[in-house]
């Protein structure tokens, strides 16, 4: 109860900051639109709606994907820069359940550019907002961003031991985007990729996302999704604790 | 049982230089350092910058990992009970880092009393109770990028006490604090005490450790070089006596000559308006001041005073000592 407490309070005050974040706030507002506008130009000379549709979906969860990718990383940094990050691990909470509400609000933010991208594809490119199963849609957007926490989490545990990691969360931002099917089917991509996509949450999140909006079977996608997300956070908890034992002995908490 | 134990505390940091040609280096920031602080005691750790204070802090708070030696605090090992005693301690450091700037005062003590543990039921009287100590209240809802600095810093002071911690370290809580916050900060330290706190504190204003605390520790490049009461270390510069000497322009050779007199104990200036203040304690039994005069020769000197030691001179004689 406690730690669900924790995760709950701690979700509702980095998405507090996150709000009030005029660099963020910019970016999680443009970005999406951006993507939607790239996509949309790009798949509008297929000239059927159902591509645009999927054209429009995989914006999105790419703007949810940037999201997590870019701003965990610059999340950590921040925590250096205010000289809080040390005020973290020094509380006696477990370091994972005082990170993953932080990943978690950013991943929240994903369902904006999710809304935004849909919005900006429906009423700038008339793609129809047609969703065959909204409940099950609605609950693989929430699989989705609980996943993309839990990958989150990962980035943000590697960011506190190696303090330039940040660049890496921009450096996967992209090939995650081809990787895992948000905008070419894995269908086309070469056969030593799909071990790859596999394993990344973000590939079984679309996927559920997809067949939820255009009427398929996104259970699987999204048990898998979710479970690829617990998975995530189960291995972002036990590397925790060897991780800040590393950075204590190193010293380099206080690093900005 | 001590409230904390130092045992040959040690740690060394590995540096780099060179961009191309990186070479790593190996710096002692604290060597073989020991001390023992009883419960309720506020014992002051006092050193120049780079001499070791914030490392010994870190490693006794747990964010550090000795490179050798051991340290307990309540009896718990700083490194393999590390969680339990985060628990049990609370951790203020000076300055504006530290504090999440888009949060009210308010967001930022609610969110470190869920990460501290307070329990629900007490956070919000807890809250209420630390702001009316630290003066924050009424204040409290405006975001802490507004705050002054001092305010921040009593900020910083109500969240290291949010879980009620046995005991607090201070690392330079008044710095850059303008005189009437230290002198209420200092106030608030002081009723800590009175509450049974036992306080770790560093600090650079002597005043300060002499008004507050019960037994000083003076680490000078990574070991302790003098450790009693206040009036104990005033002791150990209490036989010689001060001079004085406001001078107008003094370089580093004429400097170094007159530490090198017979019976200078130690040599410090003070820059003072714009005047320097050459201060050189000396023994006793010695009259040097026309010798001290003297090499000053060609300069331009102004008032010679003497007076008895105090606390900042015992301090500096500890740590200009080779």
């Amino acid at each position: 109860m406690s730690t669900l407490r924790l995760l709950g309070v701690g979700w509702y005050f980095q998405f507090k900051m996150i709000l009030r974040s005029p660099f963020d706030g910019i970016g999680n507002v443009l970005y999406p639109l951006f993507f939607a506008t790239t996509a949309l130009f790009v798949f509008r000379a297929g000239q059927s709606p159902r591509t645009l549709v999927y054209a429009s979906l995989g914006a999105a969860v790419m703007g949810m994907w940037s999201s997590v990718s870019t701003s965990a990383g610059s999340a950590m940094q921040r925590e250096r820069w205010w000289g809080t990050l040390e005020l973290l691990v020094a509380a006696p909470r477990h370091f994972s359940l005082v990170m993953l509400p932080a990943t978690l609000g950013l991943a929240t933010v994903g369902i904006y550019n999710l809304a935004a991208t849909l919005l900006w594809g429906h009423f700038v490119f008339g793609i129809p907002l047609t969703i065959t199963h909204p409940l099950l849609f609605a609950l693989s957007v929430v699989g989705t961003v609980l996943a993309f926490g839990g990958l989150g989490l990962l980035f943000a545990v590697s960011f506190v031991r190696f303090r330039a990691a940040w660049v890496l969360g921009n450096f996967f931002e992209y090939p995650v985007w081809l990787v895992c099917g948000f905008l070419v089917p894995l269908a086309l991509l070469p056969g030593w990729v799909r071990p790859i996509s596999w394993v990344l949450a973000p590939t079984w999140g679309m996927s559920a996302i997809r067949e939820s909006a255009l009427g398929g079977t996104p259970l699987p996608d999204l048990l898998l999704c979710l479970g690829l997300g617990a998975a995530y956070v189960a291995l972002g908890v036990l590397v925790t604790d060897r991780v800040l034992y590393d950075a204590r002995g190193r010293g380099t908490l206080s690093l900005t | 049982m001590a409230a904390i134990e130092a045992h040959e505390l040690c740690r060394t940091y590995k540096t780099h230089t060179g961009t191309f040609r990186r070479r790593t280096k190996e710096v002692e920031a604290v060597r073989g350092v020991s001390f023992t602080i009883e419960p309720g005691e506020l014992f002051g750790l006092l050193g120049p910058n780079g001499a070791g204070k914030t490392t010994t802090i870190k490693m006794l708070i747990t964010l550090l990992i000795p490179t050798a030696g051991s340290a307990r605090v309540l009896g718990l090992d700083v490194v393999k009970d590390a969680r339990e005693v985060r628990k049990r301690i609370g951790y203020v450091f000076g300055g504006e880092r530290g504090v999440y700037e888009r949060l009210s005062g308010y967001d930022n003590l609610r969110y470190f009393a869920e990460l501290y543990g307070v329990p629900p039921k007490l956070q919000k009287p807890r809250i209420e109770e630390l702001l009316e100590l630290v003066g924050l209240k009424g204040r409290e809802h405006e975001r802490a990028e507004g705050y002054s600095r001092g305010m921040k810093q009593r900020l910083h002071v109500a969240r290291g006490l949010l879980h009620d911690p046995e005991v607090l370290f201070l690392d330079e809580p008044t710095i850059g604090l303008d005189p009437v916050g230290a002198r209420e900060l200092r106030s608030t330290i002081a009723s800590l005490t009175a509450a049974g706190k036992t306080i770790l504190l560093t600090t650079h204003y002597m005043f300060e450790a002499d008004a507050l605390c019960d037994r000083i520790a003076v680490i000078s490049k990574g070991s302790i070089v003098a450790e009693g009461t206040p009036a104990d270390l005033k002791r150990g510069v209490g036989q010689g006596s001060v001079l004085e000497v406001e001078v107008y322009g003094v370089d580093e050779e004429t400097i170094e000559q007159v530490r090198r007199l017979g019976g200078v104990l130690a040599v410090s200036v003070e820059e003072r308006e714009q005047a320097q203040v050459l201060v050189v304690q000396t023994q006793a039994e010695v009259e040097l001041t026309s010798a001290i005069l003297g090499h000053l020769n060609g300069g331009q000197v102004g008032r010679i005073s003497q007076r008895e030691p105090t606390l900042e001179d015992a301090y500096v004689a500890l740590v200009t000592e080779e």
